[in-house]
């Protein structure tokens, strides 16, 4: 990969720093009267979600990271492994437990996701922003009820679980905000 | 792609041609003259924190009019001003743009503490400070850091930079420069016209230099403060073509060790001093910021009619 100088510093550049892939989210430019020159960068440690804030000398480089963004295809899960397919070339990437964290309850088969490849291995598996999932598993609901009460617990084919409002019931199609886990609305079918 | 439309506001336009109109009075008034000189010379300038963006075939774009302006003095044209475009590589940020507007001017015969009083002269009206405040370097960052710029050990700065997020592996000067953006600049009293003098002796850059009363080198430079940034650097200007040679040389092997590209030093400005620089003052003032000063704006981009990244 090509090396970036704090000049090429910009949000959304991907540079390898202590040996793990990052993101710049923020690059500033400080410079004292006629001396020294900074850059104050803040970071994402794509691998674990973590905020760096580092200095550089303004002139400094990093090694890029060859980290890509690609919308793939959720196949199936067989345990320990989480398998996407790229939807124009077919090719089978396997996710292993660290890069699908959160997003596993998550993930239906057939559902495209964002992955992020770091030399072509995922390493965070996105949701998509908005899944539609069955109930497996709910108390009864009582009639009348309109949302404003607190609702209850609901359990997904996925094994997730979300509140959602006593009127919906076991076996319906519910829309789910996977950002904020969050109950949408119900699916008609 | 780039974005066709202007980045600033109509009414950021018009701030800037007062603000031009103002400034030419000022000089009208004073019965100084208005030169010009060229943006593109064949000679850029061997400064270590300072990158000249080359133009094939012709030379550098100027990161300051000072050589050709100190050339004219030289020449015998008295005192100047002018205001021109000046370009620097790599420096782009909230208050910095590649490319800016500097006013600079030369006062043959004025001691620094004379240039100071016209700075303040200048910049009073358009900025209202609640008062002017004056320190020596050594004082101010000593106040704010609690360590003496000049005698204290490049570890003891160290290990007070760090604790700031200092990056390692720098030396003495830039250790004090890391201190001075990020710990003595944002600690100035915003409203107040700050102005700081005596800089450390390594940072004269073209200013002469003496020893206080300690015996520490320290040169007649100053720089004035507003709303916590820098907009003035001033010179008791240094008029010895030997020690300025000297000064070029040194900032060569500054370079070399820096693993920056060599500069050849101002052959033109070397002979103008050898045949006699008038004793004087020269200040620059960075017109954009003392715009973000006068509009308390934040952020340089948006009082440029096409700022770099639509340029």
């Amino acid at each position: 990969m090509a090396n970036y100088s704090t000049n090429d510093f910009k949000a959304g550049l991907k540079v390898m720093l202590d040996g793990d892939p990052c993101a710049i989210l923020e690059n500033e430019y400080v410079k004292p009267g006629k001396g020294q020159a900074f850059n104050r960068v803040r970071l994402r440690n794509l691998k674990n979600g973590k905020v760096w804030e580092r200095t550089f000398r303004s002139g400094d480089s990093l090694e890029g990271a060859d980290v890509v963004d690609q919308e793939m295809q959720f196949l199936y899960s067989d345990g320990e492994f989480w398998h996407f397919m790229h939807p124009t070339t077919f090719e089978q990437l396997a996710a292993g437990e660290a890069a699908v964290a959160d997003a596993a309850k998550w993930l239906k088969e057939e559902d495209s996701c964002q992955v992020t490849l770091w030399n072509g291995v995922p390493l965070v598996v996105y949701p998509p922003n908005f899944v539609e999932l069955e109930i497996i598993e709910t108390d009864p609901g009582v009639k009348g009820d309109t949302a404003g009460s607190g609702g209850k617990p609901a359990k997904l084919t996925t094994g997730a679980v979300v509140r959602v409002p006593l009127f919906v019931q076991t076996g319906e199609i519910v829309k789910v905000d996977t950002r904020s886990g969050e109950y949408v609305g119900r699916i008609k079918d | 792609m780039t974005d066709w439309r202007p980045a600033t506001a109509r009414e950021a336009l018009a701030a800037r041609a007062g603000l031009l109109a103002y400034v030419r009075a000022f000089f009208a008034e004073r019965d100084i003259l208005e030169v010009e000189t060229p943006c593109l010379a064949r000679y850029g300038v061997t400064d270590l924190h300072i990158q000249c963006i080359e133009v094939p075939g012709y030379g550098f774009l100027q990161s300051s009019p000072e050589y050709h302006m100190k050339r004219l003095l030289a020449a015998g044209s008295g005192a100047i001003w002018q205001i021109s475009r000046v370009f620097r590589h790599g420096e782009a940020g909230r208050r910095h743009n590649p490319e800016f507007s500097l006013l600079e001017w030369y006062r043959p015969g004025f001691s620094l503490d004379q240039l100071i009083d016209e700075c303040v002269a200048l910049l009073s009206p358009l900025l209202n400070p609640a008062s002017v405040a004056r320190y020596h370097f050594r004082d101010v960052f000593r106040e704010h850091t609690g360590l003496d710029p000049l005698t204290a050990s490049a570890a003891e700065l160290a290990q007070r930079a760090q604790q700031n997020g200092a990056p390692s592996e720098l030396d003495k000067p830039a250790l004090v420069d890391w201190l001075m953006a990020t710990v003595v600049e944002p600690a100035l009293t915003k409203d107040q016209l700050v102005i700081i003098d005596e800089f450390p002796g390594w940072a004269a850059a073209l200013a002469r230099k003496h020893q206080d009363d300690d015996g520490e080198w320290v040169a007649q430079r100053f720089e004035i403060y507003f709303a916590g940034y820098e907009l003035a650097n001033g010179y008791h200007e240094l008029t010895d073509a030997a020690e300025q040679s000297a000064r070029f040389q040194q900032d060569r092997q500054l370079r070399q060790q820096h693993g920056l590209r060599d500069m050849a030093p101002d052959s033109c400005l070397l002979d103008a001093l050898q045949q006699g620089l008038p004793d004087c003052s020269g200040v620059a003032i960075g017109l954009d910021r003392v715009l973000m000063a006068q509009l308390g704006v934040d952020d340089i981009r948006i009082l440029l009619s096409f700022p770099a990244d639509r340029a």
